[in-house]
């Protein structure tokens, strides 16, 4: 690990929850450029709001998360837990890695040729090219998980988060995601990850935030 | 066949025909664009909520005597549908009971008012022609039709322009605010425009079929297309086509016109479900 750590994301005194519930209390954590942090923990710990407060989908009670390195929202990638609604929505691979883009130009009603070729090159590192014409309600569970991640790569430019990105996918394409997750690491993505796999977390991630003790450990 | 085209160029000469075929063709366009995104976002029985707050603000208008009912039934229905749409997921009463108790709530509450305080002879011929807009389509005003026309224009332009953000909330609104797309805004805009397009499909098919008009054109389309702009394009040529079909054959045969049209809607439905299945089948 390097000797020289910069944080990316500073919580602090972060408490996050819904409603009268808090999940997370007073959380005092950095995420590190370069990190691969896999968050694990029981199902209600608190691991996917502390995800989606990173995300800032989940405004802090109290405390704060601070984006740190000139970091912007626009250039976070997120791959959130599929929803019922995307299963079987009738759309191509294409428009959907496409619309990664939509919060980075904000009035343009079409795309232009960086961003088709950027998408391009997202979908060569996720495999997905040769789907970019299908129709992502035809795929299968692991293909249709590498086409998000595709997307969120078009809008991670240096902040990977992924929610549980291998669940319901079977041993093959796990093992193909992890693959693709740990090429985007070396090549100087920070990741954060959701996970209840412990042992592939354990295998390659660099840090491990464990929700059940919130004990932090660094590795 | 020739008395037939004969008869339908004669009505053609009447400028309430062609207002009628005006206002059809722009509002079954408009509705069938927003209607992807509703159905897709599970939202199909917004529409007919909708529409019953409508008849309700109808209802209010009528009752307190304004030249104008545009003036209350456009800010009524748009106010619902922010409410409706906006409150999402941290409202305390959710989704498809909020909208089940607006509607029959509107729907009661205009019925009484008319009711009470009518000043038309026939009440159940008028609660009849707004509920299954048996006529009204054919008895347009000049500045009806104008107002159509203007309105749908705006939904147009906005559709057009914003379409890629449409798609990108429809498909992942969590995505799409995560990078700094302004989803709250965006939810706004297609609550505002949904409700325009709903008052304005309520002239031409009335308030208990407009929601017909904003699901069967993109369930069709959804049931072949494999693209989002695939299915919104087949969805707003079908809507198109099964409107005009429908006045068509309303006009030639005297039947109510909303119901021919979403009579024409359901063959259309149908056909498509045929062809998705052989599609299977193939595959």
């Amino acid at each position: 690990m390097d000797d020289n750590i910069i944080p990316l994301i500073k919580c602090r005194q972060l408490t996050l929850g819904y409603g009268s519930k808090d999940l997370v209390r007073d959380l005092d954590y950095d995420v590190n450029v370069g990190d691969y942090l896999c968050i694990i923990g029981r199902n209600g710990s608190g691991k996917t709001t502390f995800l989606r407060g990173i995300a800032g989908l989940l405004k802090p009670k109290s405390g704060s998360i601070d984006l740190c390195e000139g970091l912007k929202r626009s250039e976070i990638g997120l791959l959130p837990q599929m929803t019922v609604v995307q299963k079987d929505f009738p759309a191509s691979v294409e428009e959907i890695v496409l619309s990664a883009f939509q919060g980075k130009f904000r009035l343009l009603p079409f795309y232009g040729r960086a961003q088709r070729d950027r998408a391009m090159e997202c979908m060569a590192l996720t495999r997905t090219e040769s789907l970019r014409k299908s129709c992502f309600r035809e795929l299968s569970g692991g293909q249709k998980q590498r086409v998000l991640l595709a997307r969120a790569l078009c809008a991670a430019e240096r902040l990977l988060l992924l929610d549980e990105p291998v669940t319901g996918l079977d041993p093959e394409s796990a093992e193909t995601m992890y693959r693709i997750i740990n090429d985007l690491h070396k090549n100087g993505m920070t990741v954060v990850m959701v996970t209840h796999d412990v042992d592939s977390a354990l295998d390659s991630a660099t840090r491990v935030m464990n929700f059940d003790q919130i004990s932090v450990k660094g590795k | 066949m020739p008395e037939l085209i004969e008869k339908l160029s004669f009505f053609l000469e009447f400028p309430f025909v062609r207002y009628a075929i005006i206002v059809g063709v722009l509002v079954s366009l408009c509705s069938s664009l927003l209607g992807v995104t509703l159905v897709l976002k599970r939202y199909s029985y917004i529409g007919d909520g909708l529409s019953h707050v409508a008849f309700g603000a109808l209802a209010l208008a009528a009752v307190l005597k304004v030249t104008n009912n545009m003036v209350i039934i456009l800010p009524v229905t748009i106010a619902v549908a922010v409410l409706l749409l906006c409150t999402g997921k941290h409202a305390r009463i959710k989704g498809d009971a909020a909208i089940a108790m607006v509607s029959v709530g509107a729907l009661a509450i205009g019925y009484l008012l008319m009711n009470i305080f009518s000043t038309s002879a026939n009440i159940s011929g008028d609660v009849c022609t707004t509920l299954f807009g048996s006529t009204s389509i054919l008895t347009l005003r000049v500045e009806e039709v104008v107002l159509c026309v203007v309105l749908s224009c705006i939904v147009l332009l906005v559709f057009v322009l914003f379409y890629h953000k449409i798609f990108a909330i429809t498909f992942d609104e969590n995505f799409a605010q995560a990078t700094g797309v302004n989803t709250t805004l965006f939810n706004l805009l297609i609550a505002v425009i949904v409700a325009v397009i709903i008052v304005l499909a309520m002239n031409l098919v009335g308030a208990l079929l407009v929601s017909a008009l904003v699901v069967f054109p993109s369930l069709s389309a959804m049931r072949v297309f494999k693209s989002f702009r695939a299915v919104t394009v087949a969805a707003a040529i079908i809507s198109v086509m099964c409107s005009l079909i429908g006045i068509v054959v309303a006009i030639l045969a005297g039947t109510p016109v909303g119901s021919t049209i979403v009579a024409a809607d359901i063959v259309v439905f149908l056909l498509f479900y045929s062809i998705s299945l052989i599609q299977g089948r193939d595959a």
